[in-house]
């Protein structure tokens, strides 16, 4: 009889923690590193998506707006994920986003952009990943908010949720 | 070619899985004496496919085949050799392949050296461990298949991540991996004994070896890992209690405890549940391990990718075993209660079993820190990260009496004792206190609390050197792990109350003063590899007595993926490691740089080494301790 009780307890324990573990790991892992001093943006020249023409990120980030810097990739699941949220996002006539298309091959990510929509006011692309790494990126998707001043004050590691989503637009107010 | 050939060799191992399963049912219902050859035979072909597809996967990684998407992923053309081979399992797909080739060997040389084992138990072994190997075989095929076909080909691969290319890290994961499997011999072993009612003396004589074999290689392994992270991630230290790090010493500890219930068991019949559970605890720890690193719920420098699919098939695989066992744990396991009540406070039982409770102790404290954020994180939406001081404070106050348990443990004799030679012992420790008391008193403002601790630990480095060098060799495996185990705890604990840390900015040209000497950054001197661009800083630093060293830590830029790691520069000597690295500080012409002295860490190396020849000895030793 304790007996009885002993495994059923423990069976009670190991289901608890299958719970637990289920969940976490639906859980997205997106982790939002607290940036202590706004840290600036790096100054790069990189090529236009549709007009494969050189642009400046000093004349990308002119206007006195919130930029929102999105790194994407066409072979990213989870990009594929975030992209409803990107295209609510850009209904927001206040921020501006800005891709940043992530070693990619340039058909694919076309196509990714006609079957989803294009979100983004601009889209820059990444071939090599390096611009990537110059903005502390440590994978995709990563999306970084950069305020009027031109510094990044926010970044997210993993794909946008629609819990994330509330946070933007209320940093955006 | 070689992606085919790797790709139906899985399928024909996974279907002989099935075949195996069925011959060895039927033979277990046979009389006859020993097990059928055919078992053998199948056991060895499953093995042979395994080797062929993991071959092919080498194979497919040295030709750089980026038709095969593992290889697009993680090789890259520039990449020498070496790093293309260790990139075989320096990824997700191939790393489960290696397990499942460890899996695979390990119950073909358990069925080939069991031969005076009773054939029913022979048979169910091989059964559980069927089990296991069926699921690794159905995970990898269906959430992770190593042989994956792209097509357009690319001409380029992704590359490997710099910082895995590394030797010791190519060495480490199938080190960890042997200790890790063996564990799952353990596992089925323990269950198929419970079923058979053979927990015995003679199935602890038996299964001893395999724990001592999968204790080697997880106490190397983890050395190794932890050789990797000082050189390699210049994090200037050797365990930094991240998961990761974590995961691996849980089924250390429960191992190490298994181990020494084990020549418990060996002697008389006690100690039989318990010996059950932690050898179920073992690898169900590991397997928990590979949960928790491959499904990317927790973030650590050895998270592949973020698969959720992956994470939900272990997590199922995983709860699978536990109720698995739990079931034949509680339907076939009779306790033998009437032994335990028979251990004498003073003897080596005893002994051990405190030395159980102190391990179960360290294991609780380190399970907690692990994986308290998981829980706390669902069921109340709260971030938060466990860090070093936690485990710190909770694990070595209780260091101590460990310590002194395992100086008195071995004096002991088995079913009871009486202590003798309690002059010594006395004398020891007496002499153990004052001489840390001396020494501390010199280094370190902290003394008294680091007396306590230091104390302990020089005692059982006394009276273990003492065993070692005075009492003729009498248990000599047991007397050089326990000697090096002291060593290791020294060296840790010097370690860290001795080491100097400096962390500047400073550009070429430029001296910085400390109060132990001078740092002088003479000159930048840019290099090109076939991999990698790389900038090396030129170091003179003087010592207050006058000694000068030169270092020269490296910047490395791969070319892919684009990545920079600081490769540190390290001046190893008996007594002390200098450690210098260096990183840019953007847009500057500074650079930072961390300035290292770490007394004795050659010494952690060592003296785990030391103890892993230990268990090793043991291993090879014939006879018993009577």
């Amino acid at each position: 009889m304790k007996n009885k009780i002993f495994l059923f307890i423990i069976i009670l324990f190991f289901i608890f923690c299958f719970i637990i573990f289920y969940k976490g790991l639906n859980n997205s892992n997106i982790y939002i590193p607290k940036l202590n001093n706004k840290k600036d943006l790096p100054i790069f020249i990189a090529r236009d998506f549709y007009l494969e023409t050189e642009v400046n990120s000093e004349k990308i980030f002119l206007d006195n707006n919130f930029y929102i810097l999105n790194i994407w990739a066409s072979w990213c699941v989870p990009c594929r994920k975030e992209h409803p949220i990107l295209m609510e996002l850009s209904r927001n006539k206040s921020i501006k986003l800005i891709g940043l298309n992530y070693r990619d091959n340039l058909n694919n990510a076309k196509k990714f952009i006609d079957e989803l929509g294009n979100p983004y006011s601009q889209i820059l692309i990444d071939e090599e990943g390096t611009l990537a790494v110059e903005f502390g990126a440590y994978g995709v998707p990563e999306t970084f908010i950069i305020d009027k001043n031109k510094k990044i004050i926010k970044k997210f590691i993993g794909p946008l949720n629609q819990k994330l989503l509330k946070e933007i637009k209320l940093f955006l107010k | 070619m070689a992606n085919q050939i790797g790709y139906y060799s899985l399928i024909l191992g996974l279907a002989l899985s099935f075949i195996l399963s069925a011959v060895s049912i039927k033979d277990f219902y046979n009389n006859n004496q020993g097990i059928n050859q055919k078992v053998l035979s199948l056991s060895f072909l499953q093995f042979f496919f395994v080797i062929i597809s993991f071959l092919s996967l080498i194979l497919s990684f040295v030709n750089s085949d980026f038709s095969n998407e593992t290889v697009f992923n993680n090789s890259h053309t520039t990449k020498p050799l070496f790093y293309k081979i260790s990139g075989t399992w320096g990824n997700h797909e191939g790393s489960l392949l290696l397990w499942l080739l460890v899996l695979t060997l390990f119950i073909f040389l358990f069925l080939i050296k069991s031969n005076e084992q009773p054939k029913k138990y022979r048979i169910l072994t091989l059964l559980f461990q069927q089990v296991i190997i069926i699921g690794f075989f159905l995970f990898l095929l269906k959430t992770s298949n190593p042989f994956n076909y792209l097509f357009p080909i690319p001409k380029e691969g992704l590359g490997l991540n710099p910082i895995l290319q590394d030797p010791a890290l190519a060495i480490h994961p199938p080190i960890l991996y042997l200790g890790y499997v063996g564990s799952s011999i353990i596992f089925s072993a323990s269950l198929s004994a419970v079923t058979q009612n053979y927990v015995s003396k003679e199935w602890a004589q038996h299964i001893k070896k395999w724990i001592l074999i999968s204790w080697i290689f997880l106490t190397l392994g983890i050395m190794l890992g932890s050789i990797w992270a000082y050189y390699e991630l210049g994090w200037g230290g050797f365990w930094f209690w991240d998961p990761v790090e974590n995961v691996s010493l849980m089924p250390w500890l429960t191992l190490t405890a298994l181990l020494h219930c084990v020549l418990v068991l060996e002697r008389r019949v006690a100690l039989t549940s318990w010996i059950i559970i932690l050898s179920i605890a073992t690898f169900i720890l590991s397997m928990c391990g590979t949960f928790l690193v491959r499904s990317g719920i927790l973030n650590s420098v050895h998270t592949f990718a973020n698969d959720p699919e992956r994470g939900i098939f272990i997590l199922i695989f995983l709860f699978v075993l536990i109720f698995l066992s739990l079931g034949i744990f509680f339907l076939f396991h009779k306790e033998n209660n009437k032994n335990l009540d028979k251990i004498f406070w003073l003897s080596k039982e005893a002994s051990i079993l405190i030395n159980n409770w102190f391990l179960m102790y360290f294991l609780s404290v380190v399970l907690i820190g692990t994986t308290y954020p998981i829980f706390l994180d669902v069921i109340s939406a709260q971030k938060i990260s466990v860090g070093p001081p936690f485990y710190h404070k909770l694990i070595v106050p209780f260091l101590i009496p460990f310590l002194v348990f395992m100086s008195l443990g071995p004096k002991l004799n088995w079913i009871k004792s009486k202590v003798e030679n309690k002059f010594s012992l006395i004398i020891f420790f007496i002499i153990s206190i004052f001489l840390s008391f001396f020494i501390l008193r010199k280094l370190t403002p902290g003394v008294l609390f680091n007396t306590v601790l230091i104390s302990p630990a020089f005692y059982l480095f006394f009276i273990t050197a003492k065993d070692l060098f005075i009492k003729k060799f009498k248990n000599l495996p047991q007397s050089i792990a326990h000697f090096s185990f002291s060593m290791l705890l020294l060296s840790i604990l010097f370690n860290s109350i001795l080491s100097l840390e400096i962390i500047t900015n400073i550009k070429v040209g430029e001296k910085y003063n400390f109060d132990k000497g001078q740092i002088f950054f003479q000159k930048l001197e840019k290099n090109k590899n076939s991999n990698y661009n790389s900038v090396i800083g030129h170091f003179k630093i003087n010592n207050n007595k006058g000694k000068i060293i030169y270092l020269k830590p490296e910047l490395r830029i791969y070319n892919q993926p684009v990545t920079i790691t600081s490769e540190a520069d390290i001046k190893t000597t008996l007594l002390a490691d200098t450690f210098l690295v260096m990183n840019l500080v953007k847009g500057k012409e500074y650079f930072n740089i961390r300035y290292q002295v770490k007394p004795f860490m050659i010494w952690i190396w060592i003296s785990v080494l030391l103890l892993s020849l230990g268990g090793l000895m043991s291993l090879l030793k014939k006879k018993y301790e009577k």
